[in-house]
């Protein structure tokens, strides 16, 4: 029965089950877990979860450690201290507790931002300010039958209204709340999610998935005019492996678990996935299979299309699987590519099983400077073309080096800052690289020491020929650090009227000047169109290469004091970043997502004036059209954000009819899905 | 065809596409009169003094050298070295080396000394030719703030062999980048003064290069290596060559393609277009132009260079002045227009045909580049009075104007001119007299002045050993060159013009009809003046809105009408375009009467010139201009367009021209209000 409700119910499952429950026997059994979720009978719970869910990140309720109305934990944040220096409160980062002595300046030549001109953010939310639900009564009754547990709490809610868009926090700020889900409900299992939809469809009530609530692509906002009862699905609590299977490197977990667990579980028995995206802290497995999402580590393990083997998705006409875990099938179109990028308009992922690898021996970061942004890029191309990338190299032009500069912490001895003197001077007067011109790449490299040892030294023989200078471990590390806590970053500005958001794209190699150039110019040229009336922030990295182009990332924020309505000002301005990108040969997203588009245009067909006539975008109207359809006959899903902060613009071709034809079976569980390749059609 | 509901229908957009400007309101900038400190100070410390100017933020330094190196070894080049070698079977080397050769023929070896010597001798030479040469300094200001943030492409208008001259020197003076200058080959004719121009900045692109893909891709490339790295303000004109009739010509699109390149396809941020107008009181080839038109050969004494340079110095060719447009984004031209994503789906470094849309948004731009040439021309009183004395003796009065009776009239069409809008330079603290009587005196080889009347200088030399051809053809020269200054006031009543014909040949006063009339001139003459395509409602509705204002015509929703005093500037403007008029109406008649099996292009000129003089001598027509190779030119040009006249392929001639008599006929019967434009339209648009 428990290798039935997996789904697979082959021969090799059950052998695989069998080596795994003798695992499973040094391993601590599940403890009683915590609250009433396990009352309701759950049918994966039966097949002896591998690794226990015990010390998960994330509760039910999300605002036990959560900030309501910001990034992370309600514990870590930046704030200037008395003395007016920033820091970092909390204990759970390596800058927890330290103080940042640049930041305060560099806010203020950046952003023209002082102290004395502080916003101040709605302290809590006001339970008063939540619009009652609207709940549909029939669809609660069968609900409640089933003790799968549901809670229609303001606050519940509140939380599961938003991503981590710009304007989605700048309203919570202004303590602005609009439509919010009528009801959460928190499945434990695959079944669950199977009963969850299948009443849904029953009762016309709109579903919308939430996974790590890291969404940007505005995956999780609730169409205000929907009038149906809004339900959010939380997959937080699905969040188990449910098994390892180390013959073939893979495991087999529920899609709801959040990178960190995810990676810490594993390491316990001596893997990772390697897949690191930078919100992992918080952004689910989930999110990631729906948003396409990509790994800072891509270079070794691959982004998330490389690492998935099995996808398990509920849908309101089924749940659709792959029957085997072949590495790969001519048997096309693989349907894992219309669920990756489906961005939730399809269904609700629940289950993944993916590729591990041994924790890797050794790690080393490392860092090199180069005079300027130009020779930076000609290095990673020459690095892309020997195909010798790290595990991680990313470029940091000026402005962005400037930043992780102002991120540096106080130095306790004197020794360092003496030693961090001499550097600058080296560089900047020995070697005659301009302060305002030279650039950054940060690396890290993994594996056998021996092997890491010798990339290294390939890959700074390399720098060197395009004039580049290794400059330290430190420096690296603290780019890496800077990805973490930016989200963070942007909170401190918004107490001081500085807004920003990034965004990102990939371009072939010969745009990847062209594009960083005119994006960065595009956005300093609108603001100033836009009456902004300080220079804004307009910074960029590369930060993936591949063999055909690289990724670039932006950042982008400004001082919107003396503006009348600065969210709108910036989504101009990022609307015109976006166009000069597509202008410039790049695409819509290389990881984000794009669902910002189709939730804007949810019921209208006009995306081409978003995007003027410059995005071939017959994918994402298929979608569009789907989900449209399936909330139209079945009134199922609206749209799945198992969001975190990891998204694509790639999406599905015409493949979806074929799927909503799956047959759906008489009995409770659903049939698995027949291998494309055999199927009747 | 366009019918009038199309024009209702676009009325209201036309209302906000077209704002009318009062020049009343117009801040026009002050100008600076460059000559005032050479004249005051040392043109040797001038031309060593130190000079360091502003650079384009992008600049990446390098010398021309470095350049030639950069084109030869780039991806562009390559990729058609080896196509080219490919498709002729030459080895790769060899045309590489071909390549090579090609550009050490263009390209320009900027040096400052060259810039220092021409700076000492155009110090002296305008010094004695000029009284003043004016700047906008506003202008330059913005010039000098927009070369810093963007590649620049300086566009001056081309009415003399000196602009480019002036405009280096210009930008000398003003410690300005100085520009590469695209020129014609013909200067490498003379050898040294073309190896001077290469060290003043200019680089040589040989007239026509159709088919050689190779050249073009040197060419292309190395134009923009050189925007791209912001070596040096690219300048060329638009307009292609000197226009001998001072009208502006239809613009040349090839290079303003090129220079929008590096942009549409995301090399640079942004490219700015200034356009230059530079105008001259007195143009120096004044006569040669006219003698050009008329095919007349060069009069004697030029064929002694030197006595000619000697006469040229010691004379006075009054003033110049020269307005630096504000810059135009090529980025603000392109936004909405161009879908620059186009470009992402082949590599860039291939050379691809400009598509559909791209081609024609620079057609567009272009137009609107030579009409922001045409709006900064500065005129000067004397175009005015040019205009007034050819009406006059088109009018028969051969005996002259009395000078009272002129002052009265140029003062009158001053003030229309001004209504109108126009950038004329009349100084208001000096009396009208006074202003009249300068400028005659400045133009006296074409005026003369006795017994208190003003003359056009007809009569020239003795008057009995000419033939009466010669004698037509010698005052013919004097007429030619009035138009020329004629012209330039042209693009100010140009649109009025048209509704003032339109209305005098119409069968009614119905909107309706005065409009399909305004729209058959239109469309007759776009090859003889600059009318932005697909602008013919903007048109109408400044040319009503501008007759409205002076009180010459009242406009309402289904009519036009001429006001009472409205008689004199519907005359005053049906006679500028009547000499046109005529003229084409004389081609017309010349291919439908005249013409043979045998005509073809290269013959068409001088059958309908002798055709014309042959009316001329009789006094059927008045107007001695009809005779210049431009007008008959450009009416052929739109006859070919229209379909009345077709080129034969593949003839035993080339060229060949197959006229359809039936339709020139009615051409020309329209053209003389004596057949309705709807008929005519109906046939043959």
């Amino acid at each position: 029965m428990a290798s039935s409700s997996c789904g697979g119910g082959s021969d090799r499952q059950m052998a695989a089950q069998h080596r795994l429950s003798i695992i499973a026997g040094h391993l601590q059994r599940p403890s009683g877990s915590n609250t009433a979720i396990l009352a309701a009978e759950c049918k994966a719970q039966a097949s002896k979860p591998f690794v226990s869910s015990e010390r998960r990140t994330v509760p039910r309720r999300r605002q036990e450690i959560m900030k309501w109305n910001g990034w992370g934990y309600s514990d870590s944040k930046f704030v200037y201290n008395k003395k007016g220096q920033a820091e970092f409160t909390g204990r759970r980062y390596k800058l927890s507790g330290m103080i940042i002595p640049g930041l305060k300046d560099w806010m203020e030549n950046t952003f023209g931002a002082t102290l004395q001109h502080k916003t101040t953010a709605t302290p809590a939310l006001n339970s008063s300010a939540v619009p009652p639900p609207t709940l549909n009564e029939a669809f609660m009754e069968e609900l409640k039958s089933t003790g799968i547990p549901f809670s229609a709490d303001a606050e519940d809610r509140v939380f599961r209204a938003h991503g981590h868009c710009l304007h989605e926090i700048f309203a919570l700020r202004e303590g602005k709340i609009g439509r919010v889900p009528d009801m959460v409900v928190w499945p434990n299992c695959h079944n669950d999610v199977v009963k969850i939809v299948e009443l849904a469809c029953k009762h016309n009530v709109c579903l919308i998935p939430y996974g790590g609530g890291t969404s940007v692509s505005s995956a999780l906002e609730c169409p205000p005019e929907e009038s149906r009862s809004i339900v959010s699905l939380d997959t937080s609590q699905m969040n188990r492996i449910l098994w390892i299977d180390e013959k073939n490197l893979t495991a087999h977990v529920e899609a709801g678990i959040i990178g960190q667990d995810l990676e810490n579980l594993l390491n316990e028995s001596g893997y990772c996935t390697g897949h690191e995206p930078d919100s992992m802290e918080f952004s689910s497995l989930g999110g990631w299979v729906a948003t396409r999402a990509s790994g800072m580590k891509k270079n070794i393990y691959g982004n998330i299309e490389d690492l998935v083997i099995h996808i398990k998705m509920v849908t309101p006409q089924g749940v659709i699987e792959k029957s085997c875990q072949g590495p790969r099938m001519s048997t096309g179109p693989d349907i894992h590519h219309f669920i990756m990028g489906s961005e939730g308009t399809l269904g609700v992922i629940t289950e993944v099983t993916m590729k591990i690898r041994p924790v890797p021996e050794y790690q080393k970061y490392g860092s090199v400077v180069f005079p300027n942004f130009e020779q930076g890029v000609a290095c990673l191309r020459e690095v892309a073309r020997q195909r010798c990338a790290p595990a991680s190299i990313r470029l940091m032009d000026n402005e962005q080096f400037k930043f992780g500069h102002a991120l540096k912490p106080q130095v306790s001895s004197i020794f360092t800052s003496f030693l961090d003197g001499l550097k600058k001077f080296y560089i900047t007067k020995f070697k005659g690289f301009d302060p305002n011109r030279l650039c950054v790449a940060t690396l890290l490299f993994e594996g056998d020491r021996e092997k890491v040892l010798q990339h290294e030294k390939q890959v700074y023989d390399i720098a060197a020929k395009f004039g580049g200078l290794a400059a330290g471990e430190d420096n690296g590390q603290r780019g890496y650090m800077l990805t973490f806590v930016i989200a963070y970053l942007r909170d401190l500005g918004m107490d001081y009227y500085v807004i920003g958001e990034s965004f990102e794209t990939s371009v072939p190699w010969d745009r990847v000047l062209d594009i960083c150039r005119n994006v960065k110019a595009r956005i300093v040229y609108e603001c100033k169109d836009k009456g902004v009336q300080f220079p804004p922030l307009s910074t960029c990295r590369v930060t993936q290469t591949y063999d055909a182009g690289a990724c670039v990332y932006f950042y982008f924020a400004f001082n919107y004091r003396g503006l009348g309505d600065p969210v709108h000002v910036y989504e101009q301005v990022e609307h015109a970043a976006r166009e000069e990108i597509l202008a410039n040969g790049g695409s819509l997203s290389h990881h984000h997502g794009a669902l910002r588009l189709s939730a804007l245009l949810s019921g209208t067909d006009a995306v081409a004036n978003v995007w003027p006539g410059s995005w071939r975008l017959s994918g994402h109207r298929t979608a569009l059209r789907t989900s449209k359809h399936t909330r139209g006959s079945n009134g199922g899903l609206h749209s799945c954000a198992q969001g975190d902060g990891a998204k694509s613009s790639a999406a599905p071709e015409e493949k979806n009819q074929r799927v909503a034809a799956y047959p759906k079976s008489e009995d409770g569980p659903l049939q698995p899905a027949p291998p494309l390749g055999t199927h009747r059609a | 065809m366009l019918n009038f509901s199309v024009f209702v229908g676009q009325r209201m957009a036309s209302k906000v596409v077209y704002s009318p400007r009062d020049p009343m309101l117009k801040k026009r900038d002050d100008f600076e009169d460059v000559l005032e400190e050479r004249r005051r100070s040392s043109d040797l410390r001038y031309a060593l003094r130190c000079y360091t100017p502003v650079l384009y933020k992008g600049l990446t330094p390098c010398k021309a050298s470095e350049l030639k190196t950069m084109v030869l070894g780039s991806d562009q080049l390559h990729y058609v070295v080896n196509q080219v070698s490919r498709e002729s079977g030459v080895s790769v080397d060899e045309v590489q080396a071909e390549a090579s050769v090609i550009l050490e023929e263009m390209a320009q070896r900027l040096q400052l000394s060259t810039i220092r010597f021409f700076a000492f001798t155009l110090s002296k030479v305008f010094k004695a030719m000029f009284r003043s040469i004016c700047v906008n300094e506003e202008g330059l200001q913005r010039l000098q703030q927009v070369i810093q943030e963007h590649p620049v492409v300086l566009l001056p208008s081309h009415r003399s062999y000196m602009d480019f001259l002036l405009m280096s020197y210009i930008l000398y003076t003003y410690d300005l980048p100085l520009p590469v200058i695209a020129a014609g080959m013909d200067f490498m004719g003379m050898k040294v003064v073309g190896e001077m121009l290469r060290m003043s900045g200019a680089f040589f692109i040989r007239r026509s290069f159709g088919g050689d893909k190779l050249y073009w891709a040197v060419f292309s490339e190395y134009v923009k290596t050189m925007l791209r790295n912001g070596f040096a303000p690219l300048e060329f004109f638009l307009e292609g060559t000197r226009s001998r009739t001072a009208k502006s010509l239809t613009p040349k699109l090839g290079l303003l393609n090129i220079a929008m390149d590096p942009f549409l396809k995301g090399e640079v941020f942004d490219v700015s277009l200034v356009p230059v107008s530079i105008s001259y009181e007195r143009v120096l080839e004044e006569t040669l132009y006219a003698r050009e038109l008329l095919g007349v050969p060069k009069p004697k004494e030029s064929t002694s260079g030197l006595f000619k340079a000697r006469r040229v110095l010691s004379e006075d060719y009054g003033s110049i002045h020269v307005y630096f447009g504000p810059p135009v984004s090529v980025r603000s031209l392109a936004e909405g227009r161009v879908n620059r994503s186009q470009f992402s789906l082949v590599p860039r470094h291939i050379p691809m045909r400009p598509s559909e849309d791209v081609h024609g948004f620079v057609n567009d731009a272009a137009y609107r580049l030579v009409r922001a040439q045409e709006d900064n021309m500065v005129l000067k009183p004397w175009v005015l009075l040019a205009s007034l004395l050819l009406q006059n003796q088109a009018a028969g009065k051969n005996q002259g104007v009395p000078l009272g009776e002129l002052i009265q009239q140029a003062v009158w069409l001053r003030d229309l001119c001004r209504q109108f809008g126009a950038f004329l330079h009349w100084p208001d603290h000096v009396p009208p007299s006074e202003v009249v009587s300068s400028s005659l005196s400045l133009h006296s080889g074409l005026v003369r002045v006795s017994e208190d009347r003003v003359f056009l200088a007809l009569e020239q030399g003795p008057p009995c050993s000419l033939t009466a051809e010669e004698e037509l053809l010698s005052q013919a020269v004097v007429v030619l060159s009035c138009a020329s200054y004629r012209n330039q006031v042209l693009h100010v009543f140009l649109r009025p013009a048209l509704l003032a014909s339109a209305i005098h040949t119409a069968s009614s006063s119905q909107k309706q009809d005065v409009y399909n009339n305004f729209l058959f001139l239109r469309n007759m003459f776009s090859n003889e003046f600059i009318l932005c395509p697909g602008a013919a409602v903007q048109d109408f509705e400044e040319a009503c809105y501008l007759l409205t204002k002076s009180g010459a015509l009242h406009v309402n929703q289904h009519e036009v009408l001429a006001t009472e005093r409205g008689h004199r500037t519907l005359a005053f403007l049906t006679g500028v375009l009547d000499p046109f008029l005529q003229g084409y109406q004389l081609v017309c008649r010349f291919l439908c009467e005249d013409a043979t099996e045998a005509l073809t292009e290269r013959r068409f000129v001088p059958a309908v010139r002798e055709f014309i003089i042959k009316h001329l001598l009789k006094g059927r027509l008045r107007y001695p201009e009809v005779l210049s190779s431009d007008l008959q030119r450009n009416a052929l040009a739109a006859l070919l367009r229209l379909g009345a006249v077709q080129k034969v392929q593949g003839g035993e001639e080339p060229g060949a021209l197959k006229v359809n008599r039936v339709m020139v006929n009615s051409l020309e019967d329209t053209l003389g209000g004596r057949l309705s434009t709807q008929k005519a339209l109906r046939a043959h648009l």
